[in-house]
């Protein structure tokens, strides 16, 4: 069993017990335990159940790379799924339960999949399932969707915060262990400014596991000693439980750091995500053990040997009382003469090599433990647990030659340095066969901006295994990360580590060499996905002969751990089995993040109301107190109009344009885009934006102008003001604004740079207020003692104006809505008091805002188009009758050329026309007009459409405007439009203008 | 995520700062030319693999549009300058030359 | 062909799967073929499929730089759907659709399309009519279509929020036969069903140059020799303007980065297609389980095949906001494509000026989704010259203005 050892735990406060439960069982742990170790501690061996076969799954690594041991955490708004254990730390009154199973761990029937597993082998899904066609849908999929999945779903909403840090330093090093103290000591003794993050909560990585000195001293006092070095320098910053989670483009670092995981309730935000620019970027991320593939080497209690000596070492746990070492390399024996040490049994080590190992061998063999060299596992015996392994002969096919009893077993495959972070941005990698290893190649960096690399692999990250050269290669790389942020490294040696004498490691990526299918079968790769030697084989066999084609075809590595345990077996298996070397297999790729990183760190702040800036008018207050039923306009919310105590939208819209219409109605017109441009050639520049001739518009005139981009489009519209000889005031639509002062500025900087031209954009620097209706000017002229009469200020003319209380305003005589109106904007600050001033001044008159939505009606009922309803995108002028817009005499304008290709000017495109329904209903928003037959696709032909489609209450019938097949010359002909249920309403063909056609209402 | 420097104000800065807008040193063609020229100026854009000239507006900055050279493969970007050029600037030139042999640009080679 | 069933798969189990075929060949290439596709994504071997299949063209090659599939066919995030606006987008995106239905029966390889039915949300008033015109006009179109509720969002959709104080639900555009396929499967379906008619599929065969005799082309030169063809199909997606460079001609493609990210896999919690396009995010969930996310294209040229994280943030900020209880979820992988962009944001299946040159190009962020009809009406335009299905879709439509936009419904992201 695994249990707590009496001794040891250099990681844990004994004397802080913690409670936790798991599937509800209530266990105890201590401070410093991570969750894999406490449920180890308490000899709970199995964890969890694979995704396809359902097989019982124990804790096989004690760190990120973990594949098995995921866990539902928490409950309720705290739930999180697919936590692994052995990077989740214990705190007390943990929750936790196991995933993928039902109806328990122990008694699983999805469990019958793995006695089915011959019928199932890699990719038997796009074999099956096929017929009958319908039951994909509804039986198949729905079974297989069930069955996977792992972890359940949360259901409530996160109730925790998370955070965005921007931070910029000269050198980031990622990973804590030895090499990335050095690797920051160096640069940060050059005077850098540094960054060194570490994933978990300790610093030193696994040396002070794996023994050994450093400078004479034990590996435990040198992490110390350096921590507290780094400590006492300004210019370096420390972080741990913090990830190097990316690596992107131009020396952008994403940091994850889970702040309060592990102390859940603390005030503090749950993640915090660091968005870093790195000068430079030391990967000092270690390297990860690999397994080995023999029969039955998934069965809980088969561990990587480095994680059974984690859990002795580091936490006081025994995996089992009596562990079997199995491995092609050196290491391995560590973790034999670590338990050896500690009392426990290990029955014997069991090593591929037929040559065995060197000097760890030599002191596991002096220690009384029984070495066979040469030797590998038939099969591991047991279904929950280790019972016992069979050992042959590495070289045969598998013949047992005894069993050993044992209750855990742990291999080593070797190392596999930890190359993600030097991958995610392009570094390459090369394949070292003497260390079968994939390592970076340090010619092919990943560049940045100045087309220098800017990735640093140090330590075993860097392919270098033994703590002698770690710590050079690490001081080398910190040195040089410093020196290529401009920085002259310290003369300050690296620390000296003794040497070690290792025999070399033997690449054996199958046990036996020659194992028979039915071991091959049994024999694992990916722990999570349930991906064998069989399958990898088999997918070579079928033709799925790329690296990305085994990986897909059999889901290898496409597990949450991202094959960090799978991926270099599954590709020395499938080079294998195309008899290629494995540098010519080569890798899939590398993506971030490292390990998963939760949504919500991404999503950070943003949610809820700061989910996106909301851009306020100077009224939006007034708005939101009386009634507004918002609209979201780009960033803006606008009114689209304002609800009485118990009136519906339709009644609020009515009220709002009768009342508009026979007396006084009031539009907040701020969001309006207002942009300046000025300048001895603003009247050249603008007869460029335009479509009208606007260089001829005398200053204290408007005119309501047509922008179009240079594919002949009609863009935006609105009304121009001359303010004076130099200076034109473009209004512009609300949505437009910036991107029409982005486009005059690309006109202005980068094809008329000569022309003397500035542009600025006021959009905000103005509150502006529409006062429309029959009393408008009645309303005003108690506000100012200016004379705004027909004469000093007639139909498309502006003025300035100072109102009550010293506003300065500018008063613009235009119409949107038909009525006789006035637009006045005064300073934003000013904005409030006006808007509060009219409302008082305008109650005789029963002054109604009016919001979006009344605006859209009532200019509608006027005939006037709406950029985003009459156009979208591939409408131009001509098609809605605007040539009275169009000047004539200009040479040209932006989009003049587009407007001369043939489909521009071809006489059946769609032209604007008013509809009438023949029975007064609304016509369906977006509905087409059909004609005879269909097209070459058989769809039905049509002949126009709807652009916009209101109720009219003025007119207290439907009103519509639409884009129609030769409309203009069809006046009175009956169109017919089928709404989505298939009934047709008929509609005449009319004049685009319903109320007031000779536009008297406005010069009242 | 790239990082760029306006040469107009002087800031270098995130990509969010920035917005893309297409190739450069386009000669724009109006009212008389030719369909053939029209079209080649509106949609013909070079989208090279390697460098390539574009424009970049400082939009969340200054405002101002420049120019960068810029590899679409590496992402290196060998300089910012002016959008007030018809062509890339001799130093810029000289700078894709040294790292970049043998690559050309329209005439220029 | 060993023909797959379930009955195969046991058969073969008793042999402990050792009596497989090759899925498809790994041939040399020939002297000569009739027909050359370069480019063996989804669009190259339906197109190839579809020669053979509706016309018994089947000398023909496919000739793939790197391994099949391993483009943009590999890389999406599954969609099918076919509710466009303009006529001609609709009609081969449904006629995709419609072959999707059944593609796994006729190429007997599951490619498990799962029309789960695909939702976009409308979140403002002008997506509203946007949405409500898409719905007349896939009325007309033979699409089946319809604006719903937000009440039966919520209903189809349990774990979204409809009342975000920002962007609140107002309604969707529905389509109950949209939905999902395994994307890797549907290349190798096709890859397979062209090697059992005898096409050569080449593999890791860079097509170097491309030859001609005076306007006609001859062949194409490549890593692996010379190889002559009577007719040239270019369906590289983001590397068809290095193409038609070669080829001696030039398009209106620009080549861009689009990410995608999946979490980890979770049971089931979404049954259907969510695209958010106001916010710029869509979702939908794997049959692995995990939450396959896609957002907007970057916004310059890239040839990298990653993109910048400031866009991945974006939309998984978009995607918390619209379905809450994902928050607790984590990212497991992100990724990049990239693809190729036309000057009207349409695909270009067109002859071109070098006559026996055809080009299929432009999808843009919605290749996946037509990948069989594409490949059906480009075969089609390749045997005869013509073809209904492609006709609209030609390069000549910028010279004439002709656009076929189709972000005009309310700037619809693919």
């Amino acid at each position: 069993m695994s249990t707590r050892l009496a001794n040891g735990g250099r990681l844990l406060n004994k004397g802080r017990a913690l409670d936790f439960t798991f599937n509800g069982k209530r266990f105890k742990g201590v401070e410093g335990d991570t969750l894999a170790s406490a449920l180890l501690a308490n000899d709970q061996m199995m964890v969890g159940r694979s995704f396809k076969y359902h097989r019982p799954r124990g804790i096989v690594a004690s760190g990120g790379e973990e594949p098995n041991a995921l866990v539902g955490l928490g409950e309720d708004a705290k739930f999180e799924p697919n936590q692994r254990v052995t990077t989740t730390e214990l705190f007390d009154g943990l929750t936790c339960t196991s995933q993928n199973h039902w109806p328990s761990l122990e008694f699983d029937i999805g469990a019958v999949n793995s006695k089915l597993a011959r019928f199932l082998p890699a990719g038997f899904y796009y074999k099956t399932f096929m017929f009958p066609r319908p039951f994909w849908k509804h039986i198949y999929e729905p079974f297989i969707r069930q069955s996977a999945g792992l972890g359940k779903a949360p259901r409530d909403r996160d109730q925790d915060s998370y955070e965005h840090f921007y931070a910029f330093f000269d050198v980031v090093v990622i990973g804590g262990g030895v090499a990335g103290l050095q690797a920051a000591k160096a640069a940060g003794q050059a005077g850098a400014k540094v960054l060194l993050m570490e994933q978990t909560p300790h610093w030193g990585g696994r040396a002070p596991v794996d023994g050994g000195t450093i400078d004479g001293q034990p590996v435990d006092n040198f992490v110390d000693q350096i921590v507290s070095d780094l400590e006492t320098m300004e210019n370096v910053t420390l972080r741990t439980r913090m990830m190097g989670s990316g690596v992107y483009d131009h020396g952008y670092v994403l940091g994850y750091e889970r702040v309060s995981d592990h102390q859940p309730g603390a005030k503090s935000p749950r993640h915090r995500l660091w968005r870093i620019r790195a000068g430079q970027i030391v990967t000092a991320t270690g390297a990860i053990e690999r397994p080995i593939s023999f029969a039955g080497n998934d069965v809980p209690g088969v561990m990587l040997a480095s994680a059974v000596r984690d859990y002795a070492v580091n936490y006081g746990v025994s995996v089992g009382d009596r562990t079997v070492v199995v491995t092609n390399n050196d290491d391995a024996y560590r973790t034999a003469i670590t338990l050896k040490k500690l009392g426990l049994d290990v029955p014997v080590i069991v090593d591929a090599r037929a040559g065995g190992g060197g000097a760890l061998a030599g002191e596991a063999a002096a220690l009384g433990i029984r070495v066979e060299n040469g030797k590998g596992i038939a099969r591991v015996k047991g279904g929950k647990r280790v019972e016992g392994v069979e050992i042959c002969t590495q070289a045969g096919e598998g013949a047992a030659l005894e069993l050993i009893k044992c209750d855990a077993v742990a291999m080593s495959g070797g190392w596999s340095p930890v190359v993600h972070l030097w991958s995610h941005c392009g570094g390459k990698l090369l394949w070292d066969d003497e260390n079968a290893m994939f390592r970076p190649d340090g010619d092919k960096a990943p560049t940045g901006a100045d087309g220098k690399r800017f990735v640093i692999p140090a330590g075993s990250a860097d392919g270098y295994l033994d703590l002698a050269t770690v710590l050079e290669n690490a001081d080398v790389a910190g040195k040089a990360a410093a020196e290529a942020t401009g920085y002259v490294p310290g003369k300050a040696e690296a620390p000296v580590a003794t040497p070690e004498t290792a025999a070399p490691i033997e690449a054996v990526w199958m046990m036996p060499q020659g194992a028979s299918i039915k071991l091959r079968m049994k024999a694992w790769l990916d722990y999570q996905n349930d991906v064998k030697v069989s399958d990898v084989q088999l997918a070579a066999r079928e033709g799925y002969e790329s690296v990305e084609h085994a990986k897909r075809y059999t889901t290898l590595g496409m597990a949450t751990d991202q094959g960090k345990l799978s991926n270099i077996n599954g590709l020395a298996i499938l080079s294998d089995s195309l008899s290629q070397p494995i540098p010519q297999t080569g890798t899939t790729t590398f993506r971030p993040p490292y390990t998963p990183i939760s949504l919500a760190s991404i999503a950070g702040e943003a949610r809820n109301e700061t989910f996106q800036p909301l851009r306020k008018t100077p009224m939006h207050a007034w708005h939101e107190e009386n009634g507004a039923y918002w609209e979201p306009v780009g960033a803006w919310r606008r009114p689209y109009c304002y609800q009485k105590p118990g009136e519906t939208i339709e009644e609020a819209l009515h009220r709002e344009i009768t009342q508009t219409r026979d007396s006084l109605g009031m539009l907040d017109a701020s969001t309006l885009g207002k942009i300046i441009v000025k300048g001895p050639d603003a009247g050249k520049f603008m007869d460029m934006l335009y479509t009208n001739m606007m260089s001829t518009l005398k200053p204290g005139r408007c005119r309501y102008g047509l922008m179009c981009n240079e594919n002949g489009f009609l863009m935006d519209d609105g009304v121009v003001a001359r303010l004076d000889e130099d200076t034109f005031l473009c209004h512009t639509t609300t949505g437009g604004a910036e991107n029409i002062h982005g486009h005059m500025e690309e006109w202005l900087q980068t094809e008329w740079w000569d022309w003397k031209v500035y542009t600025a954009n006021v959009t905000e620097q103005y509150a502006q207020i529409g006062v429309v209706g029959l009393k408008s000017r009645k309303v005003l002229e108690k506000l100012t003692d200016d004379d705004i009469g027909g004469d000093a200020l007639s139909f498309m003319g502006w003025k300035e104006i100072t109102l009550t209380g010293g506003i300065p305003a500018r008063v613009f005589r235009i119409s949107f809505a038909g009525e006789l109106s006035f637009e006045l904007a005064v300073p934003a600050s000013r904005g409030r008091e006006l808007w509060d001033k009219l409302i008082e001044a305008g109650a005789e008159f029963n002054v109604t805002p009016y919001g979006t939505e009344a605006m859209h009606i009532m200019r509608a009922e006027k005939g006037f188009i709406m950029i985003g309803d009459e156009t979208d995108g591939t409408v131009i002028p001509q098609d809605l009758g605007m040539q009275w817009a169009i000047s004539k005499k200009k040479e040209d304008y932006l989009g003049k050329r587009a407007q001369e290709r043939s489909h521009m000017t071809d006489p059946t495109r769609w032209k604007l026309v008013g509809l009438e329904t023949l029975d007064g209903s609304t016509l369906p928003d977006g509905a087409y007009a059909t004609a005879d037959g269909t097209n070459a696709n058989g769809q039905r032909n049509v002949q126009g459409r709807v652009t916009s489609t209101y109720h009219s209450p003025t007119l207290g019938r439907g009103i519509a405007m639409g884009l129609v097949l030769n409309g203009p010359d069809r006046m009175g002909d009956v169109l017919d439009f089928p709404k989505v249920d298939g009934t047709v309403i008929k509609a005449k063909i009319v004049e685009p203008i319903f109320y007031d056609k000779d536009g008297e209402k406005q010069n009242v | 995520m790239l990082i760029l420097t306006c040469p107009c104000c002087g800031v270098t800065a995130e990509e969010t700062e920035f917005h893309g807008g297409g190739e450069a040193h386009i000669k724009r063609f109006g009212p008389g030319s030719s369909d053939e020229d029209f079209h080649g100026y509106l949609f013909e854009k070079v989208n090279p693999k390697g460098v390539h000239f574009e424009r970049w507006r400082h939009a969340n900055g200054c405002g101002k549009w420049f120019h960068a050279a810029r590899c679409t493969v590496t992402l290196e970007v060998f300089g910012t300058y002016s959008a007030q050029t018809t062509e890339p600037p001799q130093d810029i030139k000289d700078k894709i030359s040294a790292k970049r042999p043998g690559w050309s640009w329209r005439e220029f080679a | 062909m060993k023909r797959y069933s379930a009955f195969a798969v046991a058969r073969e189990a008793l042999r402990y799967h050792m009596g497989w075929d090759r899925a498809w060949a790994s041939p040399e290439p020939k002297k000569k073929y009739d027909v050359i596709i370069v480019g063996a994504g989804g669009h190259g071997l339906a197109t190839a499929y579809y020669l053979g299949k509706n016309f018994g063209i089947t000398n023909v090659a496919v000739l793939e730089k790197g391994w099949l599939g391993g483009g943009n066919t590999g890389r999406n995030t599954t969609i099918i759907r076919s509710n466009y606006l303009q006529d001609s987008s609709a009609a081969i995106y449904e006629k995709a659709r419609g072959l999707y239905e059944t593609l796994s029966q006729d190429l007997n390889y599951n490619i498990m399309y799962s029309p789960r039915g695909v939702m976009m949300l409308a979140q403002t008033q002008h997506e509203v009519r946007g949405y409500e015109r898409t719905a007349h006009a896939n009325a007309l179109q033979g699409v089946a279509t319809e604006f719903i509720s937000p009440n039966r969002v919520k209903e189809l959709v349990p774990i979204i929020n409809i009342d975000g104080p920002r962007y609140p639900v107002l309604g969707a555009l529905w389509q109950p036969r949209g939905g999902t396929a395994r994307h890797d499967a549907v290349a190798w379906g096709y890859a397979r069903a062209c090697s059992a008619m005898g096409m050569d599929i080449i593999q890791k065969c860079e097509v170097t140059g491309i030859s001609r005799e005076g306007s006609k082309v001859t062949g194409v030169t490549t890593n692996r020799g010379d190889i002559a063809c009577d007719k040239l199909g270019i369906v590289v997606a983001g590397h068809s303007g290095h193409l038609a460079d070669m080829a001696g001609f030039r398009l209106p493609i620009e080549s861009v980065a689009l990410q995608a990210l999946v979490s980890e896999p979770i049971k089931p919690c979404m049954d259907v297609v969510v695209m958010a396009n106001t916010v710029h995010g869509y979702m939908s969930q794997s049959d692995k389980g995990e939450m396959v996310i896609g957002g907007g294209a970057d916004g310059y040229n890239n040839y990298t095949q990653r993109g910048s994280f400031h866009h991945v943030e974006e939309t998984v900020r978009a995607l918390v906001e619209t379905f809450p209880m994902i928050s607790r979820l984590k990212m497991l992988r992100q990724w990049g494509g990239i693809v190729d962009m036309t000057g009207d944001r349409s695909p270009i299946l067109s002859k071109t000026p070098v006559e026996g040159v055809f080009i299929n190009c432009g999808w843009g962020t919605g290749g996946f989704k037509s990948i069989p009809g594409s490949g059906w009406g480009f075969a089609e335009l390749m045997a005869k010259g013509h073809s209904p299905l492609t006709a609209e879709f030609n390069l000549d439509r910028f010279k004439e203005g002709r656009f076929i936009d189709e972000s005009v419904a309310a700037g619809v992201a693919h």
